[in-house]
């Protein structure tokens, strides 16, 4: 099974919460030791209620999921911020008295797990016996050190009663738009540490009789900056529990509650059973490895953080191994990641797991049924002290998807490689974008208040190819499955930001035979601001994706503003204005629209702390598209014709990469030339033998380079960082490059910064307890 | 349960199957015997004797010579590329994207990577120039194997069809 097991069941004691008797801690520990005595969920080997009654169960499970679908429709009407409203970035999620979840809402469902890590928290630490857990309670969290993915997803929690027992819990999550951190937006990057990254709850009973406490509303409200859409996003968060609790008190009353408890149960072990089934009926046993990478570039002058130390370039390095068994079991295994580090992707361990299920639901697990069983169904082994499982309370979590969605991407490869070999062709994806950029900033806004914004445009992201399409365009996220890059007229009613332009982001896809989904760019003129600044954020010396049998990775991104633009003069002028497409950036036009003492920034340098906007001044919002699948010298003249019409690929790049020979008609349109397209790609063919080599002599040339450290800082800080915990990683390193056994590379020796190899777990705070839902064993080298 | 011709199958394969069909193999059950006409079409599409175990890429498989009986990675152009468990790569040509100027064939200067950061590694069969892979790693970084299936366990016990003889 795939947890490793800390909790250990306790003696009975006083009568709980429980319609047993038992506290819910104890509760909680009999299902997991039933779990691990049977492998099945809390000891089911028969599911008696599904059993008897099949088609009961079906529309009981129906019935439920409709109640949380209903909630979450309904209730993100209450908000007003556009990332819940627009966006739809909200879900509703049932739990068993256990903290296990039963069903969930659509939207982002990465919280299936991170609200279930709230509700076993609460049990572990026993808030049953202080603050206590009575109807019509409120529990507010957004802790990331207990399993929240960021700051800025704050969860309400209600717990649900029958007859003063405890038979569930229903939590809502929204994703609020300024959570008071150092710089405005919910994921904002000047902080390096939780000692900044906002405003932080841990389980706080925030609510009694159905009603907010005065005193939590008066100090969450002065904490954050964008008050009106914090206090609008939690009364929808409120209103979907709420919703929810009232219908499941319908539905025991009418199913009874024995029904009901039993169903929260038996439904868990259906989604593990139906997970193992999928596998065995999906993929193909064996092993499968892939890695990605994703930039920390902190040294540029555009980063300010408030320690020195935090100033370093690093790279992160999610390395893992898939293993299929015959049995339909599997386990990811991420050994030989990189540490956790001094900014805030870093991410906790329940965030990591469970969000990948947002990405399984889109092939592996298609259906209605997302719940705990998958998680019950999979082994995680996520080494204590990376960046995935940080062993350290001090770690700052506000942008963890920049490590998450730049990890995740290199396992749709993995299984990819799974279906492509079972003829499964319609599930492969190269893999996932790196959602970015983030434009997020805040100051007075055109209304004269005090405010915040986080566009999320990153929500209709460029997909991977698949292996008989090209990737969607501008169409998908992988952390919301509904992808949607919101109506321009209402992302300028919540930023003083003007659209000059929305554009497909030439050459962002990945090239292959099937193209990578293309991003797309918005070009902003700041309007009737004061005192504002905005940030950027997203990758842009490295690219997370690869590219998937033949196929190139994505573009990186690049940065692009301007001051003292001129255009105030330009409009009344009626002058030319930089608009639409920053068609090619090594020949940039926008600067011929500009003002001749223009300040314009262009640079690979796409983290950037707050910088001053003023009026007319400028900010291009770049999208990201996604991976190539399949050799590009494959890719038909027709969909290239499309391409190069559509804006989709540089014409320049469409002969050197493609070897497309084209030519524009009289009205511009352009045509490929068939014959003479193939006759290049022949010729394209024999120059790529003429110019590769064997690759066991290209291993020669490179080992004495890599003998030699001869590497950039951020490419010998990852190094040293990835073997500090992983003797494993190490020794297949060495063996690889055939280097001496003394060969090492540590955090604070030759140069390589080592500021933060200490550890100050969570649970050495008093009376804490961790709850740990993987196994984070780490082998560390003896030398290291 | 769904099932589908080979006709379809073949058509999949070619990125030309309507979308409709297409939607329907994501939305239904899987069908069980598409592995088997997925060999069939790729079978037929090659110009060698030797059969066809399991595919590794659109021109890379994993094949039972026809004569000795090894299992072996082979390129669709005939060219051998190592033992079935091995890896691949090892066997192939490499050309490696590590300054600006090469990365700058393939993006814009600002949408490439940056040199310093990661490159880029293009696999290449040596015989006949097909690309099989691109990676794209911190400089330094192993090459990966990244495939290594239980093809035993998967023919006997998961798609239940005879395993083909193996002589390595």
């Amino acid at each position: 099974m795939s947890t490793v097991l800390k909790m250990v069941p306790d003696k009975r004691r006083e009568k709980g919460l429980c319609r047993s008797g038992l506290t819910l801690r104890d509760n909680r520990n009999e299902v997991l030791a039933r779990t691990e005595g049977s492998g099945c969920y809390n000891g089911l080997t028969n599911m008696p209620l599904k059993e008897a009654d099949p088609i009961f169960f079906e529309k009981l499970a129906s019935r439920i999921r409709a109640v949380l679908v209903d909630a979450r429709e309904t209730a993100k009407k209450i908000a007003a911020s556009p990332i819940v409203e627009q966006e739809g970035e909200l879900c509703f999620t049932l739990y068993n008295a256990a903290g296990d979840a039963v069903l969930t809402s659509t939207g982002i469902m990465i919280h299936v797990g991170t609200m279930g890590a709230a509700i076993k928290y609460m049990i572990e630490n026993e808030w049953e016996r202080n603050p206590t857990i009575n109807p019509g309670d409120m529990f507010t969290n957004n802790d990331c050190a207990i399993g929240n993915v960021h700051p800025c997803d704050v969860a309400t929690i209600v717990p649900i009663f029958w007859n003063n027992n405890l038979v569930g819990w229903v939590g809502g999550v929204t994703h609020v738009i300024d959570l008071g951190a150092v710089s405005p937006g919910s994921m904002s990057n000047g902080q390096f540490s939780r000692f900044g990254d906002g405003l932080q709850i841990t389980c706080r009973k925030t609510g009694v009789n159905d009603e907010p406490l005065r005193d939590w509303l008066h100090e969450s409200q002065r904490n954050v900056r964008a008050t009106n859409y914090w206090i609008l996003d939690e009364r929808t968060r409120i209103a979907g529990c709420h919703m929810i609790r009232d219908r499941m008190e319908e539905v025991i009353a009418e199913v009874g509650i024995e029904v009901f408890e039993s169903f929260g149960y038996e439904i868990i072990e259906d989604g593990r059973r139906g997970l193992q089934n999928r596998i065995k009926s999906m993929l193909i046993p064996g092993k499968y490895r892939q890695v990605s990478f994703i930039d920390v570039p902190y040294k540029h002058e555009a980063m300010s953080t408030p320690a020195q130390y935090a100033k370093v370039d690093s790279i992160m390095h999610s390395p893992s191994t898939i293993e299929i068994r015959a049995d339909g079991s599997w386990k990811l295994d991420f050994e030989g990641a990189s540490r956790w580090g001094w900014h805030t992707y870093n991410s906790s361990q329940v965030a990591f797991t469970s969000g990948i299920w947002v990405f399984m639901t889109q092939h592996l697990v298609p259906n209605e049924r997302v719940n705990d069983g998958a998680y019950y169904g999979t082994e995680f082994h996520l080494p204590y002290g990376t960046w995935m499982n940080p062993d350290d309370r001090r770690t700052g979590h506000a942008y963890a998807w920049h490590f998450l969605v730049g990890s995740w991407t290199s396992l749709w490869r993995g299984l990819g490689r799974c279906y492509f070999g079972r003829g499964y062709l319609e599930e492969v994806n190269a893999g996932n974008s790196s959602t970015a950029n983030w434009l997020q900033g805040g100051g007075i806004n055109q209304d004269g208040d005090f405010h915040a914004v986080n566009s999320f445009e990153p929500a209709a992201s460029g997909a991977g190819a698949r292996a008989w399409a090209d990737g969607l365009d501008h169409a998908a996220a992988i952390w919301n499955p509904e992808g949607d890059m919101g109506d321009m007229e209402i992302w300028e009613l919540a930023e003083p930001l003007v659209y000059l332009g929305r554009a497909i982001k030439t050459n962002s896809g990945g090239a292959g035979k099937y193209r990578g989904g293309c991003g797309f760019e918005t070009l902003r003129m700041i309007w009737k601001a004061k005192d504002w600044a905005m940030t950027f954020m997203g990758d842009g010396y490295v690219v997370c994706n690869w590219g998937m049998m033949g196929g190139y990775p994505s573009s990186a991104g690049y940065r692009f503003a301007a001051h003292n633009t001129g255009l105030k003069d330009r409009i009344a002028n009626g002058e030319s204005l930089p608009l639409g497409h920053d068609w090619d950036p090594d020949s940039p036009q926008w600067e011929f629209s500009l003002g001749k003492s223009a300040e314009v920034i262009r640079d690979k340098q796409t983290m950037a702390t707050e910088q001053p906007f003023e009026d007319y001044d400028l900010y291009l919002n770049l999208i990201r598209g996604g991976p190539g699948f399949g050799d590009p010298i494959e890719r038909s003249c027709r969909d290239l014709e499309a391409d190069l019409n559509g804006h989709y690929v540089l014409p320049r790049f469409a002969a050197a990469v493609y070897g497309a020979v084209a030519k524009q008609d009289a009205k511009g349109a352009w045509q490929i030339d068939d014959a003479a397209t193939a006759a290049r790609r022949e010729a394209m063919k024999r120059e790529r033998i003429a110019r590769s080599m064997p690759v066991r002599d290209w291993i020669k040339q490179e080992a004495k380079r890599v003998a030699a450290k001869d590497g950039s800082d951020q490419v010998q800080h990852m190094y040293a960082s990835s073997f500090m915990a992983s003797k494993k990683f190490l020794e297949d390193f060495r063996a690889f490059w055939s280097l001496p056994k003394e060969w090492i590379l540590r955090l604070g020796e030759d140069g390589v910064t080592g500021f933060g190899q200490q550890s100050i777990p969570l649970d050495s705070l008093p009376d804490v307890r961790r709850v740990v839902l993987v196994d984070e064993s780490v082998v560390a080298p003896e030398d290291y | 349960m769904t099932s589908y011709t080979k006709k379809e199958v073949g058509d999949l394969v070619d990125g030309r199957l309507p979308f409709n069909t297409v939607h329907r193999m994501l939305s239904m059950p899987k069908d069980v015997e598409r592995f088997e006409l997925y060999l069939q079409v790729l079978q037929e599409r090659v110009s060698w004797p030797d059969k066809i175990i399991l595919a590794r890429g659109p021109h890379l498989y994993i094949v039972q010579d026809a004569k000795s009986k090894r299992w072996v990675n082979k390129c669709a152009c005939g060219h051998v590329m190592g033992e079935y468990h091995e890896n691949w790569k090892l066997y192939a040509n490499i050309f490696v994207r590590n300054s600006e100027a090469l990365l700058n064939e393939l993006q814009p200067k600002l949408m490439a990577p940056h040199h310093e950061w990661q490159e880029i590694r293009e696999f290449i069969c040596p015989e006949c120039g097909i690309m099989h892979d691109v990676e794209a790693p911190v400089p330094w970084y192993p090459i990966l194997n990244e495939f290594e299936p239980d093809i035993e366990t998967f023919y006997r016990d998961w798609v239940k069809l005879p395993l083909p003889e193996k002589a390595n």
